[in-house]
């Protein structure tokens, strides 16, 4: 299936996972990184059950953040 | 060290919009290109503080990814993000290293606590700051 990762396409195995493609991105630090599908927040506690389909968009962002 | 590149207009409307979000902290991001050893801030983009506080600043996910987008039509890379920091110098606090977990980003601190703002510009990773060699450019 063909899916948008950052603004780029490509073809994953379909029935990918968020964590999958996680590894598959060589995402750094995926803890502190917020994920979008179709413009839609995923909850951390839902990524691994979050399975990718034929289109989707995913964005990663990560937390940003600090003090003075 | 990389040299950072922002233009004179973009550093006076970040102080502008910085000091209008006074007593708080303002932040957002910065789009742009690395070309070599030289990276190019193209646009400022001013974001919500949702922590709204003087001492701590979180950028809005909704409006991180807008922004995100916005530079994807542009053309242009999110290559880091930036602060205010109201009443403390232009260098990362401990907070500031300990949540900078983005290891490619330039982030951008500009003091407000003495009359003439300043500006600088810092890589981070694993809790160390190294200051970039910032150019502002007319």
């Amino acid at each position: 299936m063909y899916i948008t990762v950052a603004g780029n396409g490509k073809e994953v195995k379909k029935g990918l996972t968020l964590p999958e493609l996680i590894e598959l991105e060589q995402v750094e630090m995926p803890d502190y990184v917020t994920i979008s599908v179709n413009d839609v927040f995923i909850d951390a506690d839902k990524r691994a059950d979050t399975v990718l389909k034929d289109g989707d968009t995913v964005e990663f962002l990560y937390f940003m953040g600090g003090g003075c | 060290m990389k040299k950072v590149i922002i233009r004179k207009q973009d550093v006076d409307e970040m102080i502008l919009h910085a000091r209008e979000k006074l007593p708080n902290e303002a932040c957002g991001l910065i789009g742009g290109n690395d070309q070599g050893d030289e990276r190019v801030i193209e646009k400022v983009y001013y974001l919500t503080n949702i922590d709204a506080s003087n001492e701590h600043f979180s950028l809005d996910p909704e409006e991180q990814l807008q922004a995100v987008k916005d530079m994807r039509a542009r053309e242009l890379k999110p290559i880091g993000n930036w602060h205010s920091h109201p009443e403390s110098p232009s260098r990362p606090s401990q907070e500031d290293k300990r949540l900078a977990y983005d290891l490619k980003a330039s982030y951008l601190i500009l003091s407000l606590m003495e009359e003439e703002p300043i500006l600088h510009s810092f890589h981070i990773e694993n809790g160390e700051s190294e200051k970039e060699f910032l150019e502002i450019r007319d």
